[in-house]
């Protein structure tokens, strides 16, 4: 869609776009632009010297089994992020677009977590599951569950999933709670007539048409779930115990920043900015084109 | 509802309060440790009721920060977060307006390549880029300052598009009574497209608001003087061991004085916040 009628000026266009695209050159070209040439460079171990190496980066990183395990790490979180945000908000809009009274409540109730920085959610959730003092670890004391994520790999991820679903269920409820409500009653109200069961009613004809909303979910809690949890990991476990919940963006920090190995970091944004890409790209192609049968 | 089904009600009601208590039993936590004393936090399991030590922990860590950890006060931390929540949204809106102006209301060469040019940058999000990001900015010298705070992060593909958006449904009429009125592009700018797009800047300015105020992984990165935390910083830099060696009351103090600000935003502007999620989606 263009518009048909046009302001004429020989500069005046060029000055208004200059501001964000002098940003966009600085801070985002000239980094990115960086960290490929980057990749494809060595760096001895005092940065005095590089020497460029064409696809060794990415070789040595494909080798290390280290950076294999962090994919799979980044896989399986994602994984359960994505399943629990969207199934329990679901739940919850659910039932919130079912309640006539206090539905309004509820949403306010529901939607605040979103205003809590990732890296919060992480120190609060740490907190309850201390292994030490933490509420929720004398609790499962009780019940005979031996809580430490410090050195369990597998507890540690549970707690930053649950800290990551609490932090991204208000986001997910509030895009289905508007998806749920843009459903035709009728539709709704012609089934029961015919008899079918609420439960019936919402896995034949609710959850089909809120497939666009699930789809496009899922891709935004994948993105989600691979770089903005940065903050969540760095406050609770920092990758440990022995990498189990290194995700690949907390590598590509830890690499780069901690043990100031340029050239790996560096190959490792590349392949991050691919998938960036695949998921932009994913996310514009179909989510425009709404699934729905 | 399509029929009456008291039972499926009550479990509907039921659901929904004990996603609401899980959702708010870890701020409720938070805030009682930050009532208590250092003791009593360590304590197990600690008590779910306030203690009578807030004040002194508000205080505190307003005044001076923890004493194991970062001793950096607080109120100065609040501050550096507020400028960067201020001033990432203002700085987003008013390059966006422009850029998304210039690219609808104008045909000139290189128009696509510059619109292009913004929404590529959706793809290449500053965790992707850390180590070169990092040293741009300290090239420029702008390590420890509110400019390398917010700057590199006002490019916005969302805000551009969706002024874009907007402005394409704008009709065309108004431009042509303004030009027969004898107005210049800058006047029908200000006068008759920003008064309508109030709605938008507003929403765009509650979800930026959020955003700027949560930054985490940039200004760990550029801020090494202690002058220049923010608020989710300087949590970061009071914990210094494992669970009993730190001052839970202290930082759960400071978490709730972290929270505070955009949460009540969401709440008092939860209009404009709905609205701004869903558009900047789209």
């Amino acid at each position: 869609m263009e518009k048909q009628v046009v302001f004429r000026s020989a500069w005046l266009p060029y000055a208004l776009v200059a501001p964000q695209v002098a940003i966009t050159i600085i801070f985002f070209f000239w980094p990115a632009a960086q960290a490929v040439w980057y990749s494809f460079q060595l760096q001895d171990a005092f940065g005095l010297k590089t020497q460029f190496v064409g696809l060794q980066n990415f070789a040595t990183l494909f080798e290390d089994s280290n950076y294999l395990e962090s994919f799979k790490v980044t896989a399986v979180f994602s994984a359960l992020v994505g399943f629990f945000g969207i199934a329990i908000s679901l739940l919850l809009a659910t039932m919130a677009d079912r309640v006539v009274r206090g539905a309004m409540a509820y949403k306010t109730l529901l939607i605040w977590p979103y205003a809590v920085a990732p890296a919060i959610a992480g120190v609060l959730w740490a907190f309850l599951f201390a292994p030490s003092i933490g509420i929720v670890t004398y609790v499962l004391k009780g019940m005979g569950v031996d809580w430490n994520w410090i050195i369990k790999g597998d507890q540690a991820m549970l707690l930053v999933v649950i800290a990551a679903v609490w932090n991204q269920i208000s986001y997910n409820f509030l895009f289905f709670l508007a998806g749920l409500q843009s459903i035709p009653r009728s539709l709704i109200e012609a089934a029961s007539i015919d008899g079918a069961s609420p439960t019936r009613r919402f896995w034949t004809i609710v959850f089909p048409l809120l497939s666009p909303t699930t789809f496009f979910l899922l891709v935004v809690n994948t993105v989600y779930a691979f770089f903005s949890t940065f903050g969540i990991i760095d406050t609770t476990t920092q990758g440990g115990p022995s990498q189990a919940t290194q995700i690949l963006v907390y590598k590509v920090y830890h690499d780069g920043v901690k043990a100031s190995d340029l050239g790996g970091s560096s190959a490792q944004s590349v392949i991050l900015m691919i998938i960036v890409i695949a998921l932009t790209v994913v996310q514009f192609r179909y989510v425009e084109r709404k699934v729905q049968y | 509802m399509v029929e009456n089904r008291p039972w499926l009600n009550a479990f509907a009601h039921g659901v929904l309060i004990v996603g609401v208590i899980v959702v708010a039993f870890p701020v409720y936590v938070t805030f009682i440790a930050s009532t208590l004393t250092l003791e009593q936090t360590l304590q197990v399991p600690m008590q779910l009721l306030p203690g009578d030590q807030l004040l002194q922990n508000y205080a505190q860590v307003l005044g001076a920060g923890s004493h194991k950890g970062s001793k950096a006060a607080v109120s100065q931390m609040l501050l550096n977060s507020l400028v960067m929540a201020l001033a990432i949204p203002i700085g987003k809106i008013a390059i966006s307006i422009l850029s998304s102006f210039a690219i609808v209301y104008f045909r000139f060469p290189l128009r696509m390549f510059f619109f292009w040019m913004i929404f590529v940058t959706l793809m290449l999000p500053v965790e992707v880029r850390i180590i070169p990001t990092f040293q741009v900015v300290a090239s420029l010298g702008m390590l420890n300052t509110y400019a390398g705070l917010t700057i590199p992060l006002i490019a916005s593909a969302t805000a551009t598009f969706l002024f874009r958006q907007f402005f394409l449904t704008v009709p065309g009429e108004l431009v042509e009574a303004a030009r027969i009125d004898g107005a210049g592009p800058m006047r029908f700018f200000w006068d008759v497209l920003m008064p309508l797009s109030k709605t938008s800047i507003a929403a765009l300015f509650v979800i930026q608001f959020i955003y700027g105020w949560n930054q985490y992984l940039w200004p760990l990165l550029i801020t090494t003087d202690e002058s220049m935390y923010t608020t989710v910083i300087g949590i970061k830099r009071m914990i210094v061991g494992s669970d009993s060696a730190n001052e839970w009351n202290l930082i759960m103090a400071t978490a709730i004085l972290a929270m505070l600000p955009p949460a009540v935003v969401v709440l008092a502007m939860q209009k404009w916040f709905v609205k701004g999620l869903v558009d900047t989606e789209k």
